[in-house]
């Protein structure tokens, strides 16, 4: 008989605790950020998308060696190189030469999995990742990004 | 409560729970066969998100394979990152900085206290109280903030490389998880007050669901499940890799085999994290976080490789069979919860449904790990 | 006779208007109330405050296409949701919200009330039975065997006061505690020492009654969906969830004119409509708080309670406040 009542004290004793768990909360200041009124800024090392780096000319770093594109687990980076001729001045001569200039950096965002890959093995420093995470779409062709597109319209 | 009952033939129905079922927490799908509210049989149906991460291990490069191992189980990725690098580090014989270890085990930690809030916060959600798993989330938020200013991402993390990290943790690392120890400990009391210590819950749990030894062994149950049947087996004891037997921790282990006991083990899982994590802080080295001498290309030696983790969920196994090439010829992952769940089957004849959901609840399943 | 004809039509307009608004405005209150509760802000987008979220809810669920899946009982399925609302609509009829405001004072008040509260178990079962939905049928099965098993303690509490006041009319049962909140019948005195474990009784089977947490194990999401209207969308979804809300005041202003003096303000000055409002506000505010709190019992909790605890202890109650209502 004691043990009946002994067990309804102490439920409703657990109850009470309980209650006053969620009224203290009830006074506390909100946590949340109202998402698209208010933003948080990034931290250094977050994970968008990959973007271009731009030398101090504002060209792309990039040499079009292609090891981005290998070492993509996914797939999701095309770049094209096409060579251009310039003339160097060597010993007194003018020499024609050939270099690989980057023509398209297209990135397919629909299949990357953010795993740094590419950073990792650019030996350039011409990838970084962007803190671009205002993405959202109802098309796939959005998230196709023409990176030196992008670089280009960040220079104007 | 839920005692079995003797059926007659022929007066039973099916109840289809899933593929989406606000119980099942993913794709699964559950078959049962019903008599009333008692469940007869059950039967459960796999394969709605399968995606092949196995042949994926097989058909590209090692490295390539990295962000793979966090898709398989969203809420503790980091765990199974590291059972791969470990295991790829075993097979090619890779030498790994004492820093970049003790930061794996700091991480992986914090990981597996998050993974264990949502999983709290979720099992709750299941016996219908919702609070709880807001306020859990808000904890998961302070640990998924301090992850993701090292790791990068909050969710499928890519951190771990053969041999290191892919960074160093940041000047804000130490200082922030420091002021994340007191903070889950007050949590946890929070958590105790409210929920643990509830009337309701407690009679929803305690001699519901029992799972016994011998039945998690036949399927080969492992982490809090096993635990909670007084299996005291854990990885990180019985099987010490990485730094963990620099660690003083104990592994909670319930004889009860309810639901209650599962319960108990996780939350007494994220207390001995904590302790982990501050040993690891005290004793964290200073050095490189990747080895000097790492081969440019990773090709294990052919032969036949294992390595197992204690991640959030259970005892997770990597196998690697190489035949000396660039892919492997074999990649075979071993992922506790699919043990775990198919203990449902037999467990929940002749319970009620409710108590049936509440034992799957208590189970801990991540449905892409189950079918990955 | 058409004096009294009018007299019934604009009262039933006001209570039909004043559930409707209870029922879209309480929803925002819940809506906040859990936000506080578990530390965000709740609708707070459309108008100051979200005020004008109920409206927008609204103009959403009538505008909908009302489906009716195949294979249902359609007789069934469609009278269901209007005898979810209907009942507690008629209730309001008999409320006093003060001395004078009344629709109509019965003698038998507290009994029509019970008797309507008794149709609401009847449109879950109908709603339940008639969409031809297994996890309806579970659902509205589990919900008739909980509302039956919660009635019984609920009419023992009302007998023992009944007993004490000596009548059945809700207004005399409020008038009989007028004066200070000491004349309460939740304050416990010598003819009836066990008051406020009564009290607590009727709380917890008004919220069984009003299926609200933690016994919502007609709705009980994380294993039958959405209960017993889990096939319904637009309106009739629209009306269960009014027919919710119209029980919750119900209940609260039964509890107010039971045990808590009905429009009596506490210290005795100036009784009004105010205070009723307040008492009853005050109770549907501590049903939300609970809701947000506890986790669900099981049925066979539920029926543990009420057969092995409630109805015990109120049948001693009544035994015993009859008892010392004859010594004294």
């Amino acid at each position: 008989m004691s043990a009946y009542f002994s067990e309804i004290f102490r439920g409703l004793q657990s109850l009470a605790i309980g209650m006053g768990i969620t009224f203290k909360e009830f006074f506390k200041p909100v946590v949340t950020v109202s998402y698209p009124m208010e933003t948080i800024k990034m931290s250094a090392r977050y994970r968008g998308h990959i973007e271009l780096i731009e030398n101090e000319e504002g060209e792309p770093k990039c040499v079009a060696c292609g090891m981005c594109q290998r070492g993509c687990p996914s797939g999701c980076i095309t770049l094209e190189s096409t060579s251009v001729e310039y003339q160097v001045e060597e010993k007194g001569e003018t020499k024609t030469k050939k270099k690989k200039v980057l023509s398209k950096y297209d990135l397919d965002f629909t299949t990357c999995s953010l795993c740094g890959q590419c950073v990792e093995s650019c030996n350039f420093g011409a990838i970084d990742f962007s803190k671009e995470y205002n993405l959202a779409s109802s098309r796939k062709e959005d998230f196709h990004f023409d990176l030196l597109k992008r670089l280009k319209e960040r220079n104007s | 409560m839920s005692a079995p009952i003797h059926i007659q033939p022929g007066e039973t129905f099916t109840l289809n729970v899933g593929p989406q079922h606000p119980a099942t927490h993913g794709v699964l799908r559950v078959k049962l066969e019903m008599d009333g509210e008692y469940i007869v049989h059950s039967e459960t149906v796999l394969g709605y998100i399968h995606r092949m991460h196995e042949l994926m291990g097989e058909n590209r490069t090692y490295p390539q394979v990295l962000p793979n191992l966090s898709r398989m189980d969203y809420l503790g990725a980091l765990g199974y990152t590291h059972g791969h690098v470990l295991a790829i580090e075993r097979a090619a014989g890779i030498e790994v900085p004492e820093r970049a270890e003790y930061i794996r085990a700091i991480t992986v930690e914090l990981n597996r206290i998050a993974s264990h809030l949502f999983w709290f916060g979720a099992f709750v959600m299941d016996l219908g109280g919702f609070t709880p798993l807001m306020y859990a989330i808000e904890d998961r938020e302070y640990i998924l903030d301090i992850l993701e200013r090292v790791t990068g991402s909050r969710l499928t993390y890519c951190y771990y490389r053969f041999g290191g990290l892919y960074n160093d943790i940041d000047d804000e690392f130490v200082p922030a998880t420091k002021a994340l120890i007191p903070r889950m400990r007050e949590s946890l009391k929070k958590y105790d007050a409210l929920v643990t210590g509830n009337i309701i819950l407690q009679k929803r749990l305690k001699d519901i669901g029992p799972l016994s030894k011998e039945l998690c062994r036949k399927y080969g149950a492992t982490g809090p499940v096993a635990r909670g049947s007084g299996i005291d087996f854990d990885v990180r004891k019985n099987e010490p890799y990485s730094v963990y037997p620099e660690f003083d921790f104990d592994v909670p282990v319930y004889h009860e085999c309810d639901s209650f006991a599962r319960y108990k083990v996780r939350m007494d899982e994220m207390e001995q994290s904590l302790r982990i994590i501050e040993q690891g802080l005290e004793k964290l080295p200073d050095g490189p976080i990747m080895p000097e001498k790492k081969p440019k290309l990773i090709k294990p030696p052919a032969g036949d490789y294992y390595q197992a983790v204690e991640t959030a969920r259970g005892s997770f196994g990597i196998r690697i069979v190489s035949d000396g090439g660039k892919n492997a010829y074999r990649f075979k992952l071993r992922s506790p919860t699919y043990s775990n769940m198919h203990l449902f089957d037999e467990a929940c004849e002749g319970m009620l449904i409710m108590d049936a959901l509440a034992l799957m609840g208590s189970l801990d399943l991540v449905i892409p790990e189950i079918d990955r | 006779m058409s004096l009294t004809l009018l007299n019934a039509i604009i009262a039933v307009v006001i209570a039909i208007g004043f559930a409707a608004l209870n029922a879209a405005y309480l929803v925002w209150a819940e809506r906040r109330g859990a936000g506080r509760i578990q530390r965000r802000p709740g609708p707070n987008v459309n108008g100051p405050l979200g005020l004008l979220q109920p409206l927008a809810d609204g103009a959403k669920l009538m505008t909908k296409q009302l489906i009716i899946p195949g294979g249902a009982d359609k007789a069934l399925f469609m009278v269901a949701p209007v005898l979810a609302m209907a009942p507690a609509i008629m209730s309001f009829v008999t409320i006093p919200f003060s001395d004078v405001i009344v629709a109509r004072s019965m003698d038998l008040g507290v009994l029509m009330i019970f008797a309507f509260a008794s149709l609401g178990s009847m449109s879950i079962l109908f709603a339940g039975w008639g969409s031809r939905n297994k996890y309806g049928v579970m659902a509205s099965v589990r919900a008739v065997s909980q509302a039956i098993s919660y009635e019984v303690p609920m009419l023992i509490t009302v007998i023992t006061i009944v007993m004490m006041t000596g009548s059945m009319n809700l207004h005399d049962l409020a008038t009989s505690q007028a004066g200070g909140f000491w004349h309460w019948n939740i304050i416990p005195s010598l003819t009836s020492p066990l008051m406020p474990v009564s009290f607590l009784i009727f709380f917890i089977c008004s919220l069984a009654e009003t299926n609200r947490a933690p016994f919502d194990l007609g709705e009980a999401e994380s294993e039958l969906v959405a209960g017993f209207h889990t096939e319904y969308g637009s309106m009739g979804f629209g009306l269960f969830f009014m027919g919710e809300y119209a029980n919750i005041v119900i209940g609260a202003s039964l509890i107010t004119i039971l045990f808590l003096g009905g429009w009596g303000c506490p210290f005795g000055l100036f009784p009004s409509v105010f205070w009723f409002l307040l008492k009853i506000y005050l109770l549907i505010a501590t049903f939300i708080w609970i809701r947000w709190t506890f986790p669900r019992t099981t049925i066979y909790g539920l029926l543990n309670l009420s057969w092995k605890i409630l109805i015990p202890i109120s049948l001693f109650n009544l035994l015993l406040t009859a008892g010392l209502l004859k010594v004294f």
